[in-house]
C-alpha cells in the first residue's frame, strides 16, 4: 500500500455510485490509479497518511479528489475545509459529486475554494458520460498545479 | 339664498343692525307725526286767536264804516309773518278792507264764505264772523302760509338721517363688540373641528368659552371627541392585535412552507441514489450479461430500466417544481414573440418528419421572469406537440390579447383535449387525464406552470372536448 500511486482518489460513501463512478473511469482507460474511500474520515487519513494509511507515503497526492457531499462521519464540506487551508492538499484540483444542483452546500463550496462540481445523473448514459468526461479533463487536459 | 356664505359673525351684525334701523326709523316717525299734528293744531289755534282779536277791534270801524281805521288794525298782523293776507267783509258780504295794502285783491275770495279754517296744499286759510253783542257786523278772512311747518318737516327729515346715521355707527361698533360673545365660542368651535378633521388628532378638546347653548354643544362635541378618540383607540389596538396574529400565523406557515419545501426537496435529493442505481444496475446487466439470458430475460430487465429511467424523470420534475417554490422571480421586460419562436424551433426538431403548421399571431410585451417564463412556454407547447401526435394534420395556434390590466396568451391545438369533467385535476401535481400508453408524461409539466404563473400574478385556465383539441389561456399583469 505504501508504494501504490494514486491518480484519482474518490470519496463516496454509496457503494453503488462509487461503483458505477469507478466502471465509467474504467471505460475512458482511467481507472488504473483509482483508489475509493468510503467517508471523509478514511479520506483525510490516506491523504495525510494517518490512521490505518500511516504507512503510506504522503509524497504520493492524487492528481485529482472527487469527494461525495453527502457523507456520514465527516462530510464532503468538512473534508475540503481541512484540504483547502493545508499546504500539502490545497492545490490538488477538487471536484465535487452531488445529487442535485439544487444543494445549497455548492454555493459554500466555490467559497471554499472548489474546482468543479458534478450534479450525479439519474440516467446511466449520462452519468458515464459525465464521469468519463470530469476524469479525461482533469487527468489530461487540466494544467497540473503540482509543477508550479 | 344669497346668504348662505355670509359668516355667522356678518349675520349677527346685520340681524343687530337691521333691529335697531327699523326701531330708530319707527321711533321717529312716531315722534314726527305726534310734531305734525301737534303743530298744526297750534298754528290753527294761533290763526284763530289772532282772528278773534281782530275782529273784537274792527267792530267800531265796521260799525262807521272807516275803512282807514280796518286797515289800521289789520296792519298790527305785521307780528305775525306767517299770516301772508287779511281781509274784512261787511254784513252783505262785500269787500270792505284788505292787508297787506298791495295784495292783490284778485288773489283774496270777492265775497265771505263759509265760517271755519281749512288747511290747503300751501296755506292755513278761513273765515271767521265780526259780531257786536248779537249782531254780526262782518266776516275776517286770514290766510297763513305753512312755510313754519315745512321749515319743521325739514329739520325733522335731517334730524332723523342724523339719529339714524349715527345709530348705525354706533350699533355697528357696539354690535362688532358685542356680536364676538355669541360667534366667538361657534367660531372657535369650528375652529377645533375643522382643525381634528385636517391632523385627525381625536385627542384635542375644545375649549368651552361660556355657559350657555354654545356651551353645552362644545361639551357635547368634546363628549363626542372622547368617544371618537376611544373607538379609534380600540380599532388600532385590535388592527395591531391582528396584525401580530397574522404575522405569527404567516410566520408559522412560511416555517411550515419551508419544512415542507425542505422535507420535498431532500426526499427527491435522496431518492435520485437508488433511482440511479436500478437504472445504472439494470443498463450495467444488459452490459455484461445481455448475451447470456434470453428474450424474456431481456423483456424483463428493460421493464426495470424503464421504469427506473421514469423514476428519474419523475424525481427531476419534482425537484424543478418544488425549486419554484424558492426561487425569487427578477421580472424584465420579456419579448414573448421571441420566447415563443425559440422555444419552437428547439421543440419542433424533434417533430420534423409530422405536418405539422404552426400560426403565430403577435404577442405583446410581457414583464416577467425569463427563465420561467420559457419553461411555461415549453411545456404548453410540448403539451400541444404531444397530444397532436396521432393526427394526420395538426394546427397550432398561439395568440394574445390585452384586457384591461392584463395580457391574456392563449394556445390552441387541435389535438384529442381532455374530458371538461376532470378539469379540476388538469393542474394537480402528478395528475394525468391520459394513460402512459396513449401519452407519456409525468403529470408534472402544467403543475409547474400554474406555479409559475401564480408567482408572476397570473392565472392559467383551459378549454376542451375530447377529440377536437384543447385550448390553454393565461394571463400576466401589464406592469
Amino acid at each position: 500500500m505504501e508504494n501504490i500511486e494514486v491518480e484519482v482518489l474518490l470519496v463516496e460513501d454509496n457503494p453503488s455510485d462509487a461503483e458505477l463512478t469507478i466502471r465509467a473511469l474504467k471505460k475512458s482507460n482511467l481507472a488504473n490509479k483509482v483508489y475509493h474511500v468510503k467517508d471523509g474520515d478514511e479520506a483525510l487519513d490516506f491523504l495525510f497518511a494517518q490512521g490505518d494509511y500511516s504507512n503510506r507515503k504522503v509524497e504520493n497526492m492524487p492528481k485529482v479528489i472527487l469527494l461525495d457531499l453527502k457523507m456520514p462521519k465527516i462530510n464532503g464540506i468538512e473534508v475540503l475545509r481541512v484540504l483547502k487551508v493545508d499546504a500539502r492538499t490545497k492545490k490538488i484540483p477538487i471536484i465535487i459529486l452531488t445529487s442535485s444542483k439544487e444543494d445549497p452546500d455548492i454555493q459554500q463550496c466555490y467559497r471554499l475554494g472548489v474546482n468543479s462540481y458534478v450534479v450525479k445523473p439519474v440516467h446511466f448514459e449520462s452519468f458515464l458520460k459525465t464521469v468519463a468526461d470530469l476524469g479525461l479533463y482533469w487527468l489530461l487536459i487540466n494544467q497540473e498545479s503540482k509543477n508550479d | 339664498m344669497a346668504n348662505k356664505n355670509i359668516s355667522i359673525r356678518n349675520k349677527l351684525m346685520r340681524i343687530i343692525m337691521l333691529v335697531c334701523g327699523i326701531v330708530v326709523l319707527i321711533t321717529c316717525a312716531v315722534f314726527f307725526l305726534y310734531d305734525f299734528y301737534s303743530f298744526r293744531e297750534s298754528t290753527l289755534q294761533n290763526i284763530s286767536t289772532y282772528g278773534q282779536i281782530i275782529s273784537n277791534n274792527s267792530t267800531a270801524a265796521i260799525a262807521f264804516e272807516s275803512k282807514e281805521d280796518a286797515k289800521e288794525i289789520l296792519s298790527a298782523l305785521k307780528a305775525e309773518p306767517h299770516i301772508v293776507a287779511a281781509s274784512i267783509y261787511d254784513a252783505n258780504g262785500q269787500l270792505f278792507c284788505a292787508y297787506p295794502a298791495d295784495y292783490d285783491i284778485n288773489q283774496l275770495p270777492k265775497t265771505a264764505g263759509a265760517i271755519g279754517y281749512h288747511f290747503t296744499r300751501t296755506a292755513l286759510e278761513g273765515f271767521q264772523p265780526i259780531v257786536q253783542g248779537s249782531k254780526q257786523l262782518g266776516i275776517l278772512y286770514l290766510k297763513s302760509d305753512l312755510n313754519a311747518l315745512y321749515g319743521r318737516f325739514k329739520l325733522y327729515t335731517i334730524i332723523v338721517v342724523l339719529i339714524l346715521g349715527l345709530s348705525f355707527v354706533i350699533t355697528f361698533l357696539l354690535s362688532k363688540f358685542l356680536q364676538r360673545g355669541i360667534s366667538a365660542p361657534i367660531l372657535a368651535l369650528a375652529e377645533t373641528a375643522k382643525a381634528i378633521s385636517e391632523q385627525k388628532d381625536y385627542s384635542v378638546r375644545a375649549i368651552k368659552l361660556s355657559d350657555d347653548e354654545v356651551g353645552s354643544l362644545t361639551d357635547a362635541f368634546n363628549q363626542m371627541l372622547t368617544e371618537i378618540h376611544e373607538q379609534t383607540e380600540m380599532l388600532n389596538e385590535f388592527n395591531q392585535t391582528l396584525e401580530q396574529r397574522v404575522k405569527n400565523r404567516t410566520t408559522e406557515l412560511e416555517v411550515a412552507n419551508k419544512e415542507l419545501e425542505s422535507f420535498s426537496y431532500s426526499v427527491s435529493h435522496d431518492l435520485r441514489a437508488p433511482a440511479r442505481a436500478i437504472h445504472s444496475y439494470a443498463n450495467v446487466f444488459l452490459e455484461d450479461y445481455g448475451d447470456k439470458i434470453d428474450e424474456e430475460g431481456k423483456r424483463l430487465i428493460n421493464i426495470v430500466l424503464k421504469n427506473g429511467q421514469k423514476m428519474g424523470f419523475l424525481i427531476d420534475d419534482l425537484l424543478s417544481f418544488s425549486r419554484l417554490g424558492r426561487i425569487e422571480l427578477t421580472k424584465t421586460k420579456l419579448s414573448m414573440y421571441d420566447i415563443v419562436s425559440g422555444v419552437w424551433n428547439e421543440l419542433y426538431k424533434t417533430e420534423e418528419n409530422r405536418n405539422v403548421t404552426l400560426v403565430l399571431k403577435e404577442l405583446p410585451d410581457a414583464y416577467a421572469e425569463k427563465t420561467t417564463m420559457q419553461q411555461v412556454w415549453v411545456n404548453l407547447i410540448s403539451n400541444a406537440l404531444k397530444y397532436t401526435k396521432n393526427n394526420p394534420e395538426t394546427v397550432i395556434e398561439i395568440s394574445a390579447e390585452e384586457k384591461n390590466t392584463e395580457i391574456i396568451y392563449c394556445i390552441k391545438d387541435n389535438g384529442s383535449g381532455f374530458d371538461m369533467r376532470y378539469y379540476n385535476k388538469l393542474f394537480g401535481v402528478f395528475q394525468r387525464l391520459h394513460s402512459q400508453e396513449e401519452f407519456e408524461g409525468t403529470g408534472v409539466g402544467l403543475a409547474i406552470v400554474q406555479r409559475v404563473l401564480e408567482k408572476h400574478g397570473g392565472k392559467i385556465w383551459a378549454d376542451s372536448k375530447v377529440n377536437e383539441g384543447a385550448t390553454f389561456y393565461f394571463s400576466l399583469p401589464i406592469n
